[in-house]
């Protein structure tokens, strides 16, 4: 076994989103840096999770949109066929031509050292890969996750498709069950439907994307049904059995029970850490096979000198953490720093038609710590590009401190709603408030003026409260500013 | 035809529909007009509760309508309370549906029902409220009243959490989630908290309330609910004008004010009328009811999609074009000129609808139907029948409020949940 001669300023085992950011950012601050890969550079996100996904999706909605072109004063064009192999030809060039952009040669010509193979701790400052042994300052562990496989009776038997193995199907299967209304199984039940699956979401509470408000899954529910998917909420999968060619599913409601026939099942209930086998223990991390490992608000595992982000952890599943997670990481432990988790403006959304965008606090979050908290709402339906778009499903809701300017959190619902989070995200990141929003001039008719316009209607509303407060010497509360 | 004669017509036809549907020999009130209908018991909480508008008004003589309330009660008093799946109820709670004509078992397989429960318990407490003379049958009623109520394990229905939970079976126990956002579910959560002997903890109120949504939509700031009816059935029995717990205090407003502010909304959707679905500004009302059933009619190549019975609300939908127009009407204590201009107007596209006095559960204009004018729902349900009844009068003479003012579960309900203020 070899020994590298001096240690890393930063190790990072995982090449997925989180470890190439972070190996750039450090980089970026002259330190020495290695990255260690088993598998491909890009992680699951690259090559299994949200890209090909975004592919698939942007294919199922256009097929979408050749069905219903007479909404936009299109005609629908005859005898639509679909051609799946030339859906998922289109997934694997973009996945492709995307991974050309980080190829290994690359980052070692910037000066990352790469190596290929699985890294296992063997003790708390170094790793080993093959037969060398790397030592560091400081690490990081950004391996991701792996898809939940349920325990459902007849499940393995059957087989089944997870988010890990569905982008490698060659046939668009005729009738699918989808379990999980989580965001990948709600993307994915919308994209194969409207390639033309028979699609059936079954799950296992009474609205879909649980963390989401209500209005929100009340929407996406909506938007899901016209799709033609069958929604089973509050439906659990009990057992699955093989018939033929085809698969069986035992599904059981309160008391109630029923079957339903398909060719393929899509388990997207959510990930599991990839903590096995990475001697987590020789090195001193605390961990849990199912939470994960246990960071505290700055990345730092229960060994200082090694730091963990994404799926991994427990507790900071935040899908896009990426850019975060190389901030705080390289500044707290190359820097010795004190950057915290908690003080990050992290959006997410979930890719369905209308997307569903959220940033910061929900309102029960608020209310709970007794933040007290006023919601502005404007509908889609009042956007003039929105209906003109003929995209009108949906709404922009920022949550606002009562009686203050200060954005405490966002939810927006329309069919570009992870690009509109941004402006938001982008205010509440420089600590600007509504005020700020309401200044920023927009080109007209964009859909992003919604989020103008409810902005708008919470400076309007507290200058009239301001306005009605007679009280002598009492000063307005306009917030922030 | 005048305002009051209007209303005159409309209470009575509703009203009627109790005496259509009554199952005279345990006063069990079929869910809907339709055949083989089973009954609901939050359908028999109205039944119960209208009675003493009928005694009021002159359409029953007293005595009849005490007997009518005393069959009810000892049915419920005397039918079979255990974890049988047959049984009419456990713990104090009942089934949502029951045989109608025969039994009074547990029907439909349906759920042991907390907020049917309570709707049923606000018929049984006007029941005691109303019926003070010193006769037999007028003490009987209140004895059993009171008896009735405090056998009721509320605080059971929690399973252990913090928010009470939507239901029961003995199948397969507690549905696994509670309530959540503001909803009709304050009825209950006042007489759980107010129940001498198996009170649920103000906590559990606390906790219910943390999940509601103060919001600005279209111009009105208010306590969000979609449904009309979410804003209206807690308030057929309480009065709460004037009065505050902390979240309205927190807001300078209350749920009276609020349920008007429901309806601006309402009202704003429809003359926006997003869907397209030929609403108007007298020509609103999204609220449960009955659908046009399950399916999609494409339209501009677009899906519209069509639902069965279902809750539907503004702005965030579900949406599929149905109006519910007896909850229009029920929305006359808080906007009477809205709700009576949008009333005639229902009439002048329906005037068949003349002939009963007595409003369906919903229609829709482009849902496909008989005529032109899309479709109506059959039959009537007994749930909107009880609404417009009780609400009709708290409009004319404020008079279930006022009994229920009194009523010492209300009250202490109210005061225990952090109601001050106003006749409280």
């Amino acid at each position: 076994m070899t020994r590298s001669h001096e240690p890393y300023d930063l190790l990072i085992v995982g090449g997925g989103p989180a470890g190439l950011i972070t190996a750039g950012a450090a980089l970026g601050q002259g330190a020495r840096v290695a990255l260690v890969e088993r598998d491909l550079l890009g992680g699951v996100c690259l090559n299994a999770g949200c890209i090909p996904s975004k592919a698939l999706i942007r294919t199922a909605r256009l097929y979408r949109e050749m069905r219903n072109a007479e909404a936009l004063g299109g005609r629908t064009p005859r005898g639509i066929v679909l051609d799946f192999p030339a859906v998922m030809e289109r997934m694997r060039r973009i996945r492709a031509r995307l991974a050309r952009r980080e190829p290994a040669e690359r980052l070692t010509a910037l000066g990352i050292d790469v190596y290929a193979g699985h890294a296992r701790f063997a003790g708390a400052d170094s790793v080993v890969v093959g037969d060398l042994t790397l030592r560091f300052e400081a690490a990081l562990v950004a391996t991701g996750g792996r898809a939940v496989r349920p325990p459902i009776p007849g499940l393995e038997e059957a087989g089944y498709l997870t988010y890990e193995n569905v982008f490698d199907l060659t046939e668009c299967p005729e009738r699918l069950l989808v379990i999980g209304g989580g965001p990948t199984g709600c993307e994915l039940a919308q994209a194969f439907a409207r390639l033309g699956s028979r699609v059936t979401l079954v799950q296992n509470e009474p609205m879909f994307l649980g963390h989401e408000e209500r209005d929100a899954a009340q929407l996406l529910s909506d938007a899901l049904a016209r799709d033609g998917i069958a929604i089973r909420l509050d439906t659990e999968t009990i057992g699955v059995r093989t018939e033929g060619s085809g698969k069986v599913v035992d599904l059981k409601r309160d008391d109630t029970a029923n079957t339903v026939a398909v060719d393929q099942i899509l388990v997207g209930v959510g990930t599991l850490p990839n903590v096995r086998d990475l001697g987590l223990e020789a090195a001193g991390v605390a961990f849990d096979p199912t939470d994960g490992i246990a960071v505290d608000d700055f990345l730092r595992t229960s060994n200082p000198r090694i730091f963990a982000a994404g799926d991994v952890c427990a507790g900071t599943r935040f899908p896009h953490i990426e850019s975060a997670a190389g901030r705080i990481v390289v500044a707290n432990a190359l820097k010795g720093g004190r950057e915290r988790l908690s003080a990050e403006i992290i959006p997410w959304c979930t890719f369905t038609d209308p997307e569903i965008a959220h940033v910061g606090m929900y309102v029960t979050e608020a209310r709970r710590k007794n933040v007290p908290v006023k919601t502005f709402t404007i509908l889609m339906h009042e956007v003039d590009r929105a209906i003109v778009d003929g995209e009108e499903d949906g709404f922009v809701k920022l949550h606002v401190r009562e009686g203050t300017a200060e954005i405490l959190g966002a939810t927006v619902v329309a069919s570009h709603a992870g690009d509109l989070i941004n402006e938001i995200s982008l205010a509440m990141s420089a600590g600007l408030d509504l005020h700020a929003l309401t200044r920023a001039n927009q080109p007209y008719p964009t859909q992003s003026q919604a989020i103008k316009m409810t902005a708008r209607a919470g400076v309007e509303h507290l200058q009239r409260s301001s306005s009605s407060l007679s009280e002598p010497g009492r000063p307005p509360t306009l917030g922030r500013r | 035809m005048r305002d009051d004669e209007l209303l005159d017509r409309l209470q009575r036809g509703a009203f009627d529909y109790f005496v259509d549907a009554t199952n005279p020999d345990n006063g069990l009130v079929a869910d809907t007009s339709r055949g083989a209908s089973p009954a609901s018991i939050a359908v028999v909480g109205f039944g119960l509760s209208v009675l003493a508008v009928a005694a009021e008004r002159g359409w029953l003589a007293r005595a009849d309508a005490a007997a009518r309330a005393l069959v009810t009660l000892r049915f419920f008093a005397s039918s079979p309370q255990s974890p049988d799946p047959a049984a009419t109820g456990y713990r104090g709670f009942y089934y949502h549906f029951l045989d109608h004509r025969g039994t009074g078992r547990r029907a439909w397989h349906s759920e042991l029902s907390p907020i049917d429960t309570a709707l049923l318990f606000a018929g049984v407490l006007t029941a005691g409220a109303y019926f003070t003379a010193d006769t037999a049958d007028e003490k009987e009623i209140r004895a059993l009243s009171r008896d009735l109520y405090g056998r009721v394990d509320w605080d059971w229905a929690r399973n252990g959490k913090a928010t009470l939970a939507q239901g029961w079976k003995p199948e397969s126990g507690f549905y696994h989630y509670g309530w959540e956002g503001y909803s009709e579910a304050s009825i209950l959560y006042v007489l759980a908290l107010a129940s001498p002997t198996h009170p649920v903890p103000a906590a559990s109120h606390t906790a219910w309330s943390e999940t509601y949504q103060w919001e600005h939509i279209y111009g009105s700031d208010l306590l969000y609910a979609g449904p009309l009816f979410v804003h209206q059935f807690s308030h057929a029995w309480i009065d709460f004008r004037e009065i505050k717990d902390a979240f309205m205090r927190e807001k300078g407003s209350d749920y009276f004010e609020n349920s008007r502010r429901a309806i601006d909304v309402q009202r704003e959707y429809a003359r926006r009328d997003p869907k397209q679905c030929g609403y108007g500004v007298d020509c609103w009302g999204l609220s449960a009811g009955d659908g046009p059933g399950s399916g999609t009619k494409p339209e501009h190549g677009r899906e519209r999609l069509f639902f069965n019975y279902t809750a539907r609300g503004v702005p965030f939908g579900p949406d599929d074009g149905t109006i519910c127009p007896a909850a229009v009407l029920a929305s006359l204590p808080f906007a009477p000129a809205q709700a009576l201009s949008a009333v005639r107007h229902f009439l002048e596209l329906h005037p068949e609808w003349t002939n009963t006095w007595r409003l369906p559960s919903g229609f829709n204009r482009v849902a496909p139907g008989p005529d032109e004018r899309g479709w109506v729902s059959e039959g009537f349900f007994g749930l909107d029948q009880g609404l417009v009844v009780l609400m009709i009068e708290n409009h004319r003479s404020g008079l279930i409020w006022r009994l229920m003012r009194e009523c010492a579960p209300i009250r202490t309900g109210l005061q225990r949940a952090g109601f001050e203020g106003g006749w409280l």
